[in-house]
Order: C-alpha cells, then sequence, then structure tokens
C-alpha cells in the first residue's frame, strides 16, 4: 500500500487553512443570524408606490383571545379589515383603543372590520385590556408573531389597511390618527362600492 | 442476692429503655430532617429573581432582569401571578412559552438553526484541543533537538578593522 505523503509546505499551511475555513464559516452563520432577523420594509416600499402587496400569512389560522376557536386574515375575505397589532402595555396602544372601537362602530354595516392582533403581551392581560376598553371587534393571539413578523412587525402598535383581495393598501408603524384611519378607511370603502 | 439481681434487672430495663428513647429520637430526627428535603426536591420554591435570570423581555430582547420597559414590568406581574398560584420553575417556563412563544426562554430550545450554539462551542474546543495535541509535542521536539545540537551558530571572528577598532577601546580602560 503506498504511504501517503504530505510535502513540509502543504502540512504548514494545513492548520491556518483550518482556522481560516472555521473563521468565514461563523462568519457566514453570523451573517445569516442578522439577515434573519434584519426588519423587512418591503412591504411599506411596496404600499408607497402604489403596487400593493397581497397580506403574508393569509390563511394562517390563530387563537381567538378569550375563545378556544382560530381565526385567519382569509375568514374575513371580501371584507375590508383593519389589523391592528397591539399589546396591553404599550400606552400607544391604549391611545388608540377608543379610535378603533368608534371606528368599528362606524364601518361594521358597510362589511369593514377591525381586527386586533395581540402580539408580545400575555392572554390576561390581553384580554383586561378588552374589557376596560370595551372592544367589540374580534381580537387574535400571535403568540410566535408568525403573522406580524410577515408584515414586517418589530413593535407595537402597528395598522394595516387590507382590502377585498386581500391586498394591503395602506399601514401605519406608529400610533394612528383617528382622522387618518377615518379617511383610509372611507377611500378603501368607496373603491368597492 | 435476690435483691441484687433485681437491681441489675432493673439497671438493664433503664438502659434497654433509654436505648430505645434514643434510637427513637435519631430515627424522628432522621426523618424530620429528610421529610423538608424530599418536599423542596418534588416542589421547588420558584422565586421571581431566579425566573427573571432566565428569560427574556421578549419586546426589548433583552434579559429581564435587567430590562426595564413597560413590557418588561407587564412579563413580571404576570410571572408573580404565576408563583402566587404555587406553579413550579419548569411550570412557569412552559406558561411562558405559551403566552409569549419560544423567543422568552433566556436559553433557546435545542432545535433548527439553535442547534449550533450548543453544538459549536463544544466542537471548537474539541478541533482546538486535538490542533494543540497534534502541534505541542512536535514544537516541543523541535525546541529539544535545536537546544541540544551545540555550537549550532558558532561566533564569527572580527574583521581586522573591526578587531583593531576594539583593541583601540578596550586600550582606554586599561590605561
Amino acid at each position: 500500500m503506498p504511504h501517503a505523503y504530505y510535502s513540509p509546505n502543504m502540512r504548514r499551511i494545513a492548520i491556518p487553512a483550518v482556522v481560516v475555513a472555521i473563521a468565514v464559516g461563523l462568519l457566514a452563520l453570523l451573517a445569516f443570524g442578522v439577515s434573519a432577523q434584519g426588519t423587512n420594509s418591503s412591504i411599506d416600499a411596496s404600499v408607497a408606490r402604489g403596487d400593493y402587496p397581497q397580506a403574508p400569512g393569509y390563511h394562517l389560522k390563530l387563537p381567538i383571545l378569550g375563545g378556544s376557536g382560530t381565526e385567519s386574515l382569509a375568514d374575513f375575505r371580501g371584507k375590508v379589515v383593519v389589523m391592528n397589532v397591539f399589546a396591553s402595555w404599550c400606552q400607544p396602544c391604549l391611545a388608540e383603543a377608543p379610535i378603533l372601537e368608534r371606528e368599528q362602530q362606524r364601518i361594521v354595516k358597510d362589511n369593514a372590520t377591525i381586527l386586533g392582533v395581540t402580539y408580545l403581551d400575555n392572554s390576561s392581560a390581553s384580554e383586561t385590556f378588552v374589557q376596560q376598553n370595551h372592544l367589540t371587534y374580534p381580537v387574535i393571539r400571535d403568540v410566535n408573531g408568525e403573522l406580524v413578523r410577515g408584515f414586517g412587525t418589530t413593535g407595537v402598535p402597528e395598522t394595516f389597511v387590507i382590502n377585498r383581495q386581500g391586498r394591503i393598501v395602506a399601514l401605519r408603524r406608529y400610533q394612528l390618527a383617528g382622522e387618518w384611519l377615518q379617511q383610509t378607511v372611507a377611500r378603501v370603502l368607496d373603491e368597492h362600492s | 442476692m435476690s435483691r441484687t439481681r433485681a437491681r441489675s434487672d432493673t439497671h438493664r430495663r433503664t438502659g434497654t429503655t433509654r436505648r430505645v428513647a434514643q434510637l427513637a429520637l435519631l430515627m424522628a430526627s432522621i426523618v424530620l430532617a429528610l421529610v423538608p428535603s424530599a418536599w423542596a426536591t418534588t416542589k421547588p420554591r420558584a422565586s421571581l429573581t431566579d425566573i427573571e435570570n432566565d428569560v427574556m423581555c421578549t419586546a426589548c430582547h433583552e434579559p429581564l432582569a435587567v430590562a426595564n420597559s413597560p413590557e418588561a414590568q407587564s412579563e413580571r406581574n404576570y410571572i408573580r401571578g404565576l408563583i402566587a398560584q404555587g406553579l413550579t420553575k419548569p411550570q412557569i417556563e412552559r406558561n411562558l412559552v405559551a403566552q409569549y412563544g419560544e423567543a422568552v426562554l433566556g436559553k433557546p430550545p435545542a432545535s433548527g438553526v439553535n442547534l449550533t450554539i450548543y453544538i459549536l462551542p463544544p466542537a471548537l474546543l474539541a478541533v482546538g484541543i486535538a490542533i494543540l495535541a497534534v502541534t505541542l509535542p512536535r514544537w516541543r521536539r523541535r525546541t529539544r533537538a535545536a537546544a541540544s545540537e551545540p555550537g549550532e551558530t558558532p561566533a564569527r571572528p572580527l574583521n581586522p578593522a573591526d578587531a583593531e577598532r576594539l583593541e583601540q577601546e578596550l586600550s582606554h580602560f586599561r590605561g
């Protein structure tokens, strides 16, 4: 059996080569981790261009707050949906709550609805929030952020207006104003009337 | 004679009774010592400080123990409620995962990409040890071989000009 021969030069570069390979591998892993955690702002850009993207996670079923069943955006197909991502501990969410409830009372007859999505919150605190603010619109829980991550959500509150075809037509990445909400929902409702 | 035997019987009975009492006392103290520890192992009492160190504030992306945001306060209140219900630390952690998702755990579960944080450090350590195990004996052999070869670097003789200059310099000290 022939004996394998390694030249001294080959042996001299073997260890540095292994070290460099490991370092490159670690850097690649770091780059992957950073890119996976990065903010997804493509929806904002598309909406700004008027190129309304399909709502991500449209068929994803999430548990109903205070109930036993599940609901997805697809269950509201044919309706204009104002999806509001909130948490009970968030002060801007508390400020938004009466505005959203007033809007719900106004739009429910027009085949539209507000849909609350709790994120980064525990269910008992969310339920207390809903009761204390007398919210009548449906609320679902996104425990792992499976739905909202697709929308590029990194915090609360955020609001997305989804038309009857399931496309995002407007969004707010921070506390919304009542005027913006009324005008936007009225515009989307008019498109379909 | 019979009185002496009766006294020794009484002494024996008293001694036996004392030994039984001592044994009973010893057993009772062992049982008393074991019961709380057995209780403690089956149902360890959870504390907020202990849990805070192992869970994250999910909104602020930092350990709950150092977070002071409104979300952290809400999470703390929730944990206090679970402790008040008498839940153990593992039960509380499971409950937190159900409420906040796996991101709430300070140590992520060993699955998917997370596996790398459990596999990579020991693997790198093993590679490092293997490299040292191979290279260190070689270096030591080389160093020993170099030390055992005498006159490997002999002193170079001075050229005549330098030798004359050195002699002149030294003559100042001799003079």
